[in-house]
């Protein structure tokens, strides 16, 4: 007996059989991504209620819910994420508005390219953290020094990409713009700058999650307020509980923040 | 009427590192207004270096360029691309009207022009569209809109169709030489198919491999439209095509030693 006898069935048959199962994979690793941060919480419970895991150090993230409850009623929660939302946002943008203009001229203009980007290789790996007790001296413990810290260190990545997403637009684009006439500013508007997009949102991206690595870092040294604070001053008096409701804060903002940016890059970006 | 292309005695020389090489050496042609002239020869001979010229995109180091102008508010020349030449972050509709609205003309002739030439190259459907959404044949033909409808005094091609597969090749020949026939735009095309060249031209110019010159001149006096099938079975042209292969030939081996 032959094997095409054997198996003699209608073609499409076969084939929306094999769709459905690839579909049905499919959504299992869909299922897998919600399922994986399920499973942490749930071992995390269990080793710690269990005792597997020392209490004190992780309590259970039902404890931690609860005392995530209790500030949140007692407004403490509010006023720290609200001190803390303000300081980024405001950092964020100072440290990318001239990160954009600086990166665009860089790109833009040789001579200057050359001028900036030695300072910018230079400055770059030095922490801006480093420089917080200089920065507390003159701009004090309150919002200000937080704001020029953050933008200090948000500056760099989205300087570097908006220079290289320059630099990297095709150079037969260059030449179409050439070739049809473009003046300077309409270079600049319908070459440069949505060429240039791509790379530099890339840099903001980027920018987004060191801005949140920094505000924390920046408000648990000299600070009277913000998420930081909440953090640092709950480790000292040993109230792990509300240290992790601060953790929890920032990485539920950090993951808001890459929605909205992934969100704004769809928006500005329809062509890719 | 002047001839609509007069180049004298033009060359252009490249100077690197380890010497100079001369791309292109005393070319000297003119081409009629309305003519179709393809420009054949081996990688490297200077083709898209004499175009680039003409295109402004290269300036020469020699001798002398006219391109005559009929109207003076025409651009003086506009070029079709190879692939990728389409403006990725703009749809096919604003690509067409690239031109035009470069050099800022009155909204409403924009908006007439880029209608006129998606409408010619069958894209009237995908004006929404972004580049990335299209096959290689649909960005050449927003490529060929976008020259067209910026009405130049001149078409300057490079090898526009040397991506696309044969099949593909042959559709969008035919249309642009039915968009060429009744703009009777003068164009200078640049390619390394012979096949081509048969397919297209009034008069096929032969370069040499480095430095670049006009060896040979071919003129096609065909009526058209021409079909592959004719090309392959008419004696003549066989002939012709023969001539030409084994004058490339020789050139390509030149070079090789």
């Amino acid at each position: 007996m032959t094997q095409s006898g054997k198996f003699a069935q209608d073609p499409v048959h076969v084939e929306r059989a094999e769709w459905k199962r690839q579909q049905t994979k499919a959504r299992l690793q869909q299922l897998l991504t919600v399922v994986s941060p399920v499973f942490l919480l749930v071992l995390w419970e269990v080793l710690s209620r269990t005792g597997m895991m020392d209490i004190r150090f992780f309590p259970p993230p039902t404890a931690i819910l609860q005392t995530f409850w209790e500030l949140l009623v007692s407004g403490a929660i509010a006023e720290h994420v609200g001190v803390s939302l303000y300081r980024i946002a405001l950092g964020f943008l100072a440290g990318v508005i001239p990160g954009i203009i600086v990166g665009l001229m860089m790109g833009l203009f040789t001579p200057i390219r050359h001028f900036v980007s030695p300072l910018v290789m230079a400055l770059m790996p030095i922490p801006t953290l480093a420089l917080l007790p200089i920065i507390i001296i003159l701009f004090g413990i309150g919002d200000l020094s937080k704001v020029i810290t953050i933008a200090g260190s948000v500056f760099f990545p989205v300087v570097i990409n908006t220079a290289a997403g320059v630099l990297n637009i095709d150079k037969i684009y260059l030449d179409v713009a050439n070739n049809y006439g473009a003046s300077k500013s309409q270079f600049f508007f319908k070459i440069a700058l949505p060429g240039a997009l791509p790379v530099m949102l890339e840099g903001i991206q980027m920018g987004q999650a060191i801005a949140l690595l920094t505000i924390v870092a920046a408000e648990m040294m000299g600070a009277t307020s913000g998420i930081g604070y909440l953090i640092w001053t709950s480790y000292k008096a040993f109230l792990l509980q509300n240290m992790f409701v601060g953790l929890i804060m920032i990485s539920f903002f950090g993951y808001i923040f890459s929605l909205l940016l992934r969100g704004l890059q769809k928006k500005l970006l329809p062509w890719r | 009427m002047p001839p609509k292309i007069e180049i004298d005695d033009l060359t252009k020389v490249f100077v690197k590192k380890t010497g100079s090489v001369t791309a292109l050496q005393n070319i000297s042609l003119t081409i009629e207004d309305g003519e179709f002239v393809c420009l054949v020869g081996p990688s490297g001979c200077g083709k898209t270096t004499l175009l680039r010229i003409l295109a402004g995109l290269e300036k020469h180091s020699a001798g002398t360029f006219k391109i005559n102008a009929e109207q003076s508010k025409r651009p003086l020349q506009s070029m079709v691309f190879q692939e990728k030449g389409i403006l990725p972050w703009m749809t096919v509709k604003d690509n067409v009207a690239f031109g035009l609205s470069m050099r800022k003309a009155p909204k409403d002739v924009i908006a007439k022009q880029t209608a006129y030439y998606l409408e010619k190259t069958g894209l009237t459907q995908f004006a929404s569209l972004y580049p990335s959404e299209l096959s290689g044949g649909m960005k050449q033909r927003v490529s060929i809109a976008r020259a067209f409808a910026n009405d130049p005094e001149i078409l300057l091609m490079d090898e526009p169709f040397a991506a696309l597969d044969e099949q593909n090749k042959f559709i969008l020949q035919e249309e642009l030489l039915s968009i060429w026939a009744e703009t009777k735009k003068t164009v200078l095309f640049i390619t390394h198919s012979i096949d081509e060249a048969l397919m297209l031209s009034d008069r096929i110019l032969l370069m040499s491999a480095q430095p670049g010159q006009i060896i040979q001149e071919v003129r096609i006096d065909r009526p058209r439209p021409r079909k592959i099938e004719e090309i392959r079975k008419d004696p003549e042209l066989a002939a012709q095509f023969v001539d030409i292969w084994q004058h490339l030939q020789k050139e390509v081996q030149k070079s090789r030693t």
